[in-house]
C-alpha cells in the first residue's frame, strides 16, 4: 500500500501504536511497510521502535501486564504480586504464555504510587493489588471480561488543601471563566502578568514561565507550538495524573493562554502511555472546547486567534520528559535530548519556536487570572508565590495528593502525612533531594553536594518547602526506619541505567559503571576507596552529561553518602591490596562443573 | 556573523568573529580541545562530551558553543582534564578494545587521545560485554566491540535518496549501531570508503580492505612523536649499599613482554650493577627468596595458579607494575571472555584442527590449574601501582619506566614509545 504522499513523520508514533495495540507487536512485514510509507530506512525505524519500551518486536500477549518496579511499589509488596501473577498466568516475569494470552513485564513507575501495588493491563489501571485480587483479575479476563470493564479508575485521594480562600487548584472551577480575560488583555500584557506572578516551571526545573513565553514571543515564525508536558515519569509523582483527572479544563485553558501570549497556533499534550486511560476523556473535553469556540479558528480575545490542541501519546521512555527529547519524540524520532545549541523557544518542534510547559504550570495560569495576580501573590513565599501540588507515597498512612502553600515547614508537612518514625524523605524523585530526618545525623551538615542549593538549616526538620529552601517537582517518597538507604539508592541507580537514552558517554556508561560499584558495596565487598570513586565518578557524570537526566542522576546518591555516613561506614571495609570482590570459588565454579560432568560421563 | 569579537580562553585573549565554533577558533589559535564525535564541517553531535569546557563558569560542550563577545572559557583546568581522561577510560571499559588486533590501530582517534592523555589503565573495571560483529552487509563489517557510539555514521551516511544507512537501536547501555543491509548496498565504493574513514575508531570496516601504511607509520604515529605526557609516582626506598631487587613473572601472556625486556641487549649488564633479579623466568628462581622492591607482571589472570602467583607478588613486592596489554586489561586471552568456558575447552581439546581424530578428553586433574570463568586484568585482583602499556612495550621504554620508578624520578613517555599496540 504505497501512498503517493509521504505522511508527516510526527504521525509515526501513533501508527506504531495502532499496530502495537492491534497485533501486540510490530513485525518485520509491518516494519517494511511503514518504512516504505514514511520513506525511511528499516534500520532507522527499528531504531525508533526499540527506543520505546512499550513497542515490541515480539508478541507481548493479548493481555499485556506491566507491573511497576519502583522502590515504592517494591516496599508495598511488589514481590508477592509478581509471584501471584506468575502463578496465575503460569509464566515468569518478562515472558508470554504459550497461548499468547498473557504477557508479564516490568515497567518503571506508572504514576499510581499512592495506590500500590499497582499494574497496567492493556494500559488499564489496577490498584491496591493483593494475591487474591490478582487471581480474580486473571480469572475474569480468562472468562472473557475486558480489562476496561474491571479496572480501577484511580482515585484522586486529595489529602490536604489550604483553607478555601488560599486554595489554588482543588476547588470548583467553571469553565471558560479565566478565558474571558483574553478579551481584556493583549498578549504582551498576559506575559507581563505571568511574569509578575513569578510562576516558574513546576516540573522541577523552576524556569520562569513568563520569561519563557516572552522569549518565544519575540522569535518571528510562521508557526509556533505549545507543548504540555504530561510525561510525568519521575518515580513517585502522580500529581499531573490527578490534575488531568480533576481539572483537565485548567490545563487546556492554560495552553490557550500560552498560545495567545506567544502567538502559537498548534498545541500538543504529550501524554505518557501509562496514562492512556485518560486520553479518551481528554479528547472529549477538547471537542467540547472546540464546540464552544475556544479551540479552532477565531478564538475570542482582544486579538482573536487560531489554536487547536492534539494529544501525542508517548511509548515508555522517562527521558522524553526532558523537553528537547520530548520534541524529538513528537517528531517521530528516538527520544534523545538535543544538543542544546538552541532553546526550544527559538528552535523547537520541527525547528519552530516552541513553549514546553508542565501540566501543573499550565493549570496554574487560568487560576492566576481568575483570582487576580495581587491575590495570588499573597499566597506562598516571596520567591515562590502560590501553592504546590505534592504526590506523597511510601511509608505513611495518608498517601495521596497535597496542595500546600509554598513556605510550609517540612516538619509540619510530615505531620500531615501521619508518618511514624520516618528516616528518609526523597523529594522530587530519584533525581531530587534525599532528606535525612534523624536529627542527630544531619546536624553537622551545612552544604549539600549540589552546589546550587545550600542547606539553610542545621536540621532538615526545620527546612521549608519553598523556592528559598527545598523546592520540589512533585514527588515525595517517605521511607521509615526499617528501610535500607543502600537499597533505595541502588533502586534509583537501576532506574537511571534503564532510562538513560544512551547517547552521551558519561550518562550511559558512567551510570552503568557506578551501578556496578554500588552492587559491589551491597555485596559486602566495598572498600573505603570505593566511596571516593563513587564521589568522583558522580561528579564527572554531573558535569559532563548532556541533559538533566545524567546531570541529576547522582544527586540522591551523593546526598545519601553525606547524610548517612554510618550506613556507609558499616558497609565498607578498610582499603586493601587485594580486591575483596574477587572470589576464587565463584571464579572457578564453572570449570569445576564442566570437569565434573566430563568425569561423570566416563563412569 | 562577521562581527569581530574578543574571547578569553585559559587567560589568553583571542580575537575572532562572532558565531564561530569554539573548537575551531581554539584550534586556529593553537589551543587544542580534544574531540571524538566532532568532525569538520559536520553539525556538532555532542555525544562524546570530552570537549566539555567551562563557559562563564558553567560546563558545556565546546563543539556546540558559538562564540560571542567577552566569553570566558576555561579548557584545561585540572578537573576538566581529568573528566576528559575519565570519559575516554569509560569508553575503553565499556567497549572491547584490543588495539593489537585492530585494523585501525595508529589511525584511531580514541587510541590517539589515550596516548595524548597518558592513559595507562582505566579506573573502571572492564565490562567485557558480548557485542555483535556483523559480517552480513555486502561490503562492510560492523564491529560493535569497537564502536563508541559517536553517531557520526548515523547522522552523516545517507543513500542518494536520503535514507539512513546506520541507526542507533535500543537505549541505555544496550544502545548499539545497526547497519541497514539494503541501504548499505546502495552506497557507491567511494561512499563506503568515506564511511570507513568517517568512523573515528575501527568499528566500520570494508571487507578485504588493507590499510596501506604499516603499523608505526600511520597518521597518529607520525603526529604524536613530539608529545610526551608526564607521569610520576612514589619511588622506592632502599638502603644505600643495597641493590634494587626486582622480580618478574608471566601469567596469562605470551612471554612476548619478557622477550621485549631482553631487547636492551648488553645494557642488561649495566643494569645488573644496580639491579638484582629474584624470582623471575630470567633467573629461573622459582620461589621468592627475599622481599623485592619491584615486581613486573606480564599477562592477565586466566587460571587459579595465575591468581596465586599474582597475590604472592603483591605480598612480596613493594611496587607492582603491570606491563603489556594482557596484564593491564586481559589482552588477547581476554577475547575468550565472550565465549562460554565449555565451548573454549571443547574448541581447544576436541574440535580444533590439530586435535587427533576421536579426541574426547578435556584434561582435568587436581594438579592442573583451574581455568577461571573470565580472564581478569591484574588490577581487578590486586592493587597495581604502575602500568606500562604496549603489545609488547618497547625494551628501552620498560627500563626507562622501571628505572624512574626505582629512583623516584618524574618521567615522561614520548607518544611513539607509549603504545597500546
Amino acid at each position: 500500500m504505497l501512498q503517493s504522499k509521504i505522511p508527516d513523520r510526527s504521525h509515526l508514533m501513533s501508527v506504531l501504536w495502532d499496530i502495537q495495540r492491534k497485533k501486540r507487536c510490530i513485525e518485520p512485514e509491518d516494519i517494511t511497510k511503514i518504512s516504505q510509507v514514511f520513506d525511511i530506512s528499516k534500520t532507522e525505524l527499528e531504531g525508533v521502535i526499540s527506543f520505546y519500551h512499550f513497542y515490541h518486536f515480539k508478541d507481548v500477549g493479548k493481555y499485556t501486564i506491566y507491573l511497576n518496579n519502583s522502590i515504592v511499589s517494591e516496599y508495598s509488596g511488589r514481590d508477592e504480586i509478581r509471584q501471584a501473577f506468575e502463578d496465575a498466568i503460569g509464566v515468569g516475569m518478562g515472558k508470554v504464555t504459550s497461548d499468547k494470552m498473557f504477557g508479564l513485564f516490568d515497567t518503571p513507575c506508572i504514576g499510581l504510587s499512592d495506590q500500590e501495588p499497582a499494574c497496567l493491563i492493556n494500559f488499564k489501571p489496577f490498584t491496591h493489588l493483593n494475591r487474591q485480587k490478582v487471581f480474580d483479575i486473571i480469572n475474569q479476563i480468562k472468562s472473557g471480561k475486558n480489562p476496561s470493564e474491571i479496572c480501577d479508575i484511580p482515585k484522586s485521594k486529595i489529602q490536604y488543601t489550604p483553607s478555601a480562600e488560599r486554595t489554588v487548584f482543588f476547588k470548583p472551577y467553571s469553565w471558560f471563566t479565566a478565558l474571558k480575560k483574553l478579551e481584556e488583555y493583549p498578549p504582551d500584557q498576559i506575559i507581563d502578568i505571568v511574569k509578575q506572578s513569578k510562576l516558574a516551571g513546576r516540573g522541577g526545573a523552576f524556569f520562569p514561565t513568563g520569561l519563557k513565553w516572552q522569549f518565544c514571543r519575540q522569535y518571528e515564525s510562521d508557526i509556533k507550538y505549545i507543548v504540555c508536558n504530561a510525561d510525568e515519569g519521575e518515580p513517585g509523582t502522580f500529581k499531573d495524573r490527578v490534575l488531568l483527572q480533576e481539572h483537565p479544563e485548567l490545563v487546556i485553558e492554560g495552553m490557550i493562554f500560552a498560545a495567545y501570549a506567544v502567538g502559537a497556533s498548534q498545541g500538543t499534550i504529550y501524554l505518557r502511555a501509562e496514562y492512556m486511560y485518560l486520553k479518551e476523556d481528554l479528547e472529549n473535553l477538547l471537542e467540547k472546547y472546540r464546540s464552544h469556540g475556544y479551540l479552532g479558528k477565531n478564538i475570542p480575545a482582544q486579538k482573536p486567534f487560531d489554536f487547536d490542541i492534539y494529544i501525542h501519546l508517548g511509548a515508555g521512555a522517562y527521558v522524553c520528559g526532558e523537553e528537547t527529547a520530548m520534541l524529538n519524540s513528537m517528531e517521530g524520532k528516538r527520544g534523545e535530548p538535543g544538543t542544546k545549541e538552541f532553546f526550544p523557544v527559538q528552535k523547537g518542534y520541527k525547528g519552530k519556536p516552541t513553549v514546553v510547559n508542565n501540566v501543573e504550570t499550565l493549570a496554574t495560569v487560568p487560576r492566576i487570572f481568575e483570582m487576580g495576580v495581587e491575590n495570588w501573590l499573597k499566597l506562598g513565599t516571596t520567591k515562590t508565590p502560590g501553592t504546590k501540588i505534592l504526590s506523597v507515597s511510601g511509608d505513611c498512612p495518608n498517601k495521596g495528593i497535597y496542595e500546600i502553600e509554598w513556605g510550609m515547614k517540612f516538619s509540619e508537612f510530615l505531620k500531615l502525612t501521619g508518618v511514624e518514625k520516618p528516616k528518609i524523605v526523597q523529594f522530587s524523585g530519584p533525581s531530587g533531594d534525599c532528606l535525612s530526618i534523624s536529627p542527630n545525623e544531619s546536624k553537622t551538615l551545612r552544604s549539600s553536594p549540589r552546589k546550587s542549593r545550600d542547606f539553610l538549616a542545621d536540621n532538615e526538620y526545620d527546612r521549608v518547602i519553598s523556592g528559598e529552601d527545598i523546592t520540589c517537582g512533585g514527588s515525595v517518597m517517605i521511607f521509615n526506619e526499617t528501610r535500607d538507604i543502600l537499597h533505595i539508592i541502588k533502586s534509583f541507580s537501576d532506574f537511571f541505567v534503564a532510562e538513560s537514552c544512551g547517547i552521551c558517554v558519561p550518562c550511559r556508561t558512567g551510570n552503568f559503571l557506578l551501578n556496578k560499584k554500588l552492587q559491589k558495596i551491597i555485596n559486602g565487598h566495598g572498600e573505603k576507596k570505593d566511596l571516593e570513586d563513587i564521589k568522583s565518578w558522580s561528579n564527572i557524570i554531573r558535569t559532563s552529561s548532556r541533559c538533566g537526566l545524567g546531570q541529576m542522576s547522582n544527586n540522591s546518591l551523593l546526598q545519601a553518602i553525606a547524610k548517612f555516613p554510618d550506613v556507609f561506614d558499616k558497609a565498607l571495609e578498610e582499603n586493601s591490596d587485594y580486591n575483596p570482590a574477587f572470589n576464587m570459588a565463584n571464579a572457578t565454579a564453572e570449570y569445576d562443573r564442566i570437569i565434573k560432568e566430563i568425569n561423570a560421563n566416563y563412569e | 556573523m562577521n562581527k569581530p569579537i574578543t574571547i578569553n580562553i585559559d587567560g589568553k585573549n583571542i580575537k575572532t568573529f562572532e558565531g564561530r565554533n569554539l573548537v575551531d577558533v581554539a584550534k586556529e589559535n593553537g589551543i587544542f580541545i580534544p574531540t571524538l564525535c566532532y568532525f569538520r564541517d559536520m553539525h556538532p553531535l555532542a555525544t562524546c562530551r570530552i570537549c566539555t569546557v567551562n563557559l562563564n563558569g558553567r560546563q558545556t560542550t565546546g563543539c556546540t558553543t558559538k562564540v560571542t563577545d567577552g566569553m570566558e572559557i576555561e579548557i584545561n583546568t585540572p578537573e576538566l582534564l581529568d573528566n576528559r581522561k575519565a570519559i575516554i577510560e569509560m569508553l575503553y571499559a565499556e567497549g572491547n578494545h584490543f588495539c593489537p588486533s585492530c585494523e585501525k590501530s595508529g589511525k584511531c582517534d580514541m587510541q590517539n587521545l589515550g596516548y595524548d592523555m597518558g592513559i595507562t589503565v582505566t579506573r573502571y573495571s572492564h565490562v567485557f560485554s558480548n557485542k555483535l560483529v556483523d559480517f552480513n552487509p555486502k561490503r562492510m563489517i560492523m564491529e560493535s566491540n569497537r564502536c563508541i557510539l559517536c553517531k557520526r555514521c548515523v547522522e552523516q551516511v545517507k543513500t542518494k535518496d536520503g535514507q539512513s544507512v546506520f541507526s542507533f537501536v535500543n537505549r541505555g547501555v544496550k544502545t548499539h549501531v545497526q547497519i541497514d543491509y539494503e541501504q548499505e548496498e546502495k552506497l557507491t565504493e567511494s561512499e563506503a570508503m568515506k564511511t570507513m574513514n568517517l568512523c573515528p575508531v575501527g568499528a566500520i570496516l570494508i571487507k578485504g580492505m588493507i590499510q596501506e601504511e604499516p603499523f608505526g607509520e600511520r597518521k597518529y604515529d607520525i603526529f604524536g612523536k613530539q608529545k610526551s605526557p608526564v607521569i610520576q609516582g612514589p619511588g622506592v626506598f632502599k638502603e644505600p649499599n643495597e641493590k634494587f631487587i626486582v622480580a618478574t613473572t608471566s601469567l596469562a601472556g605470551c612471554f612476548g613482554c619478557h622477550m621485549s625486556l631482553l631487547d636492551i641487549d648488553l645494557e642488561i649488564l649495566d643494569m645488573l650493577e644496580v639491579v638484582e633479579f629474584n624470582k623471575s623466568p630470567l633467573t629461573d628462581i622459582k620461589n621468592f627468596s627475599k622481599h623485592c622492591h619491584v615486581g613486573l607482571i606480564e599477562g592477565g589472570c586466566a587460571n587459579s595458579e595465575n591468581i596465586h602467583v599474582l597475590k604472592e607478588f603483591r605480598k612480596k613486592c613493594d611496587i607492582l607494575i603491570s606491563f603489556g596489554e594482557c596484564a593491564i586489561m586481559g589482552g588477547i586471552p581476554a577475547m575468550r571472555n565472550f565465549v562460554p568456558l565449555e565451548e573454549c575447552l571443547e574448541e581447544a581439546y576436541l574440535n580444533s584442527t590439530t586435535s587427533e581424530l576421536g579426541a574426547n578428553i578435556i584434561p582435568g586433574h587436581p594438579d592442573i590449574p583451574k581455568l577461571l570463568n573470565n580472564v581478569y586484568p591484574c588490577n581487578e585482583i590486586v592493587k597495581i601501582d604502575y602500568y606500562i602499556p604496549g603489545c609488547p612495550p618497547n625494551a628501552q621504554h620498560i627500563w626507562k619506566v622501571v628505572k624512574s620508578i626505582l629512583l623516584g624520578e618524574e618521567f615522561s613517555i614520548a607518544h611513539d614509545e607509549f603504545k597500546y599496540d
